[in-house]
């Protein structure tokens, strides 16, 4: 008695912290979202191609690193880089760009990762084995590795065959936290009702199981687009992102490839890594939010293994 | 090996079969599934770089007998597959009379060293500072300020590691910007040889130790606080047990067993972020000369680097599965 009154006192605090997380998180990502759409209505994101602007220009309000730069200009707020490009315009488009990679990445991830650890779940026996033997294996396979040897033989890539790439890599995560679910899920009560009353496995999979794994799917959809974001700007920063539009990883490999650090151009690197942090901590709110919304049980099933 | 049983250790090592296996053979395909002939490719970059080439269909099909792709499919794969078993990784293409390995064995050890040290640092630290905070008698003071050392945890460690350079290579000037050590050295067992090597690995260091630690410090906090409801912590708090020995040998002890297992499963994305923070730092490991097989097309060296880094970490997770029995008994006493 007086451990369930522990674990729910914990539960309600918990609860708590998580919702405040989950709101804080979702802010910052729907600013984000809005800077990146509403930016270009309020600003020329013409200016993010090359040679449009004047060079190597500081923020405003800042003075130029060096002797060799001019001092900042009004019509450039953020800066210029050194190949003339605009920092805000460069901003306001790249930043879409970067979390539509992550969003196609994931979604393709969690519907196969949803599929296939239902399947595995629910199925057992040697289907089971086999989808499970896959996916541990690929979650120990560097798979930011084998991405930059597919990508090293990609001569050009745009962004919707960036996010299939990253897809082959995104679903055993998924899969592996949904399999685990349904482990736990098919013994219970009403599943167990179900089956006697007649309902098939498809049935029973999507209509009982389904709407119990929205939380999990969520939590997952939500790390797994940070992830694929996260891959995707590794794989820009070695240079093998999509060089035709705009991303925020690509400028950061364009601001290492100019020695920007070593010049003191800290807007050039800076600037794009702030708006990365500023969505990975997004996610990451979002992500642990729903997490401990939901883990309670996840933790105690996964910690009996 | 005490304790362990065969049937745990047989499935552990069919794992690390498989993996290594699914790793070379995706190395196997996907220059195959690439448009266009390799070595046609390789030869018209030669002819890029040199102007012109000369005799080159005679060139092509030497070469498509060197590298064996004139064999049919599935013997080439054994082939493969037999050389890879081998450690024959082949030619690089950029520095044509060295090998691959030659290359991959002078950067291992770089590699090896900075990525052990940093994700051992990141794990016990995680796991202390979580333990603590999942812990109710944490003094108020540590609570509070705790959480601060996981305010990077969401951010990519070569970002990190961009930042670190900056503000501590570039702006206050106390660490180096880019090697292992200092240029007028040598490798050899000496002290100042190892301070060198000290001084140039804190960097990288830190931007995956700074990066990795929040994630064991959440799981662990998780944890802690799951078990602090559980019938045998009470029990053991009722016996009146010390704190300490409820705090290390039913909280810490029981927590932990989940994060080893987080440890094996997120290795492999430790080592592949690992990859460009040595090329933010030009650590001369393998991430590095990986990034210079990127920019000179040398297929071969990347694939090979891959590969190792496919079985490197395929044996840190199998020594971790070999370890997880020691710390967990139910695993032990499960088939016997």
């Amino acid at each position: 008695m007086n451990a369930n009154n522990t674990t729910a006192i914990f539960a309600r605090q918990r609860l708590a912290w998580a919702n405040a997380k989950l709101v804080a998180g979702m802010a910052i990502i729907l600013a984000v979202v809005l800077f990146g759409l509403l930016g270009r209505v309020f600003w020329d994101v013409t200016q993010a191609r090359v040679a449009s602007c004047p060079l190597n220009l500081p923020p405003v309000g800042f003075n130029p690193p060096g002797p060799g730069f001019q001092p900042y200009q009004t019509a450039h707020p953020l800066g210029t880089e050194s190949s003339g490009r605009d920092m805000l315009a460069l901003l306001i488009t790249g930043t879409p760009n970067s979390m539509l990679v992550g969003l196609i990445a994931a979604a393709i991830g969690m519907v196969m990762g949803v599929l296939l650890g239902m399947t595995a779940g629910f199925l057992g026996g040697w289907v089971d084995a086999v989808i499970r033997i896959c996916s541990d294996a690929f979650i120990t396979i560097p798979s930011l590795a084998v991405l930059i040897v597919i990508s090293s033989y990609v001569s050009e890539i745009d962004i919707k065959s960036m996010g299939l790439l990253l897809a082959l890599f995104a679903w055993p995560g998924t899969t592996r936290v949904i399999r685990a679910q349904v482990l736990s899920l098919r013994e219970r009560g009403y599943v167990q009702m179900a089956r006697l009353s007649g309902a098939s496995s498809f049935e029973i999979m999507f209509f009982e199981l389904l709407p119990n794994l929205l939380p999990y799917i969520a939590a997952s959809f939500t790390a797994g687009v940070s992830g694929n974001i996260l891959a995707a700007t590794g794989l820009e920063a070695l240079g093998l992102g999509p060089s035709r539009v705009p991303t925020l990883g690509m400028t950061i490999f364009y601001a290492i490839r100019g020695a920007a650090i070593l010049r003191g151009m800290w807007w050039w690197w800076g600037l794009p890594i702030l708006m990365l942090m500023l969505i990975f901590t997004g996610l990451f709110l979002i992500a642990i939010g729903l997490d401990e919304l939901v883990n309670p049980r996840l933790r105690r099933a996964g910690g009996g293994q | 090996m005490r304790g362990i049983s065969k049937a745990y250790l047989i499935q552990r090592f069919g794992m690390f079969v498989i993996t290594v296996w699914l790793g070379l053979t995706l190395m196997f395909i996907i220059p195959r599934l690439a448009p266009g002939d390799p070595v046609a490719a390789m030869v018209s970059r030669l002819a890029a770089q040199a102007g012109r080439v000369e005799q080159s269909d005679q060139i092509i099909a030497a070469w498509r007998e060197r590298f064996g792709l004139d064999a049919p499919l599935p013997v080439q794969y054994l082939r493969y597959l037999h050389n890879s078993f081998r450690f024959r990784l082949g030619y690089s293409m950029a520095y044509f009379p060295t090998t691959v390995e030659e290359m991959i064995l002078r950067a291992m050890p770089w590699t090896f060293g900075l990525l052990t040290l940093a994700t051992l640092i990141s794990f016990t630290t995680g796991i202390a500072i979580g333990a603590l905070l999942g812990w109710r008698p944490t003094p108020r003071l540590l609570r509070m300020t705790l959480p601060l050392t996981m305010c990077f945890t969401a951010i990519p460690a070569f970002m990190l590691g961009i930042l670190l350079t900056y503000v501590f290579a570039f702006g206050l000037r106390l660490f180096p910007f880019a090697g292992a050590y200092a240029r007028g050295l040598a490798p050899e067992l000496s002290w100042e040889f190892a301070a060198s090597v000290i001084h140039h690995g804190a960097l990288p260091a830190c931007a995956v130790v700074l990066t990795s630690m929040g994630h064991w410090a959440l799981g662990m906090r998780a944890m802690m606080i799951g078990n602090a409801g559980e019938d045998y912590m009470i029990l053991a708090e009722a016996k009146g047990l010390r704190p300490a020995r409820i705090f290390w040998l039913y909280g810490v002890r029981n927590a932990i067993l989940p994060q080893v297992t987080s440890l094996a499963l997120s290795i492999g994305a430790i080592a592949g972020g690992s990859i460009i923070v040595e090329y933010i730092f030009t650590y001369p490991g393998m991430g590095y000369l990986l990034y210079q097989g990127i920019v000179n097309n040398d297929y071969p060296l990347i694939q090979g680097i891959v590969f190792v880094l496919i079985c490197g970490v395929a044996v840190a997770v199998f020594v971790i599965d070999l370890i997880y029995p020691l710390i967990d008994p139910r695993i032990r006493y499960e088939r016997q």
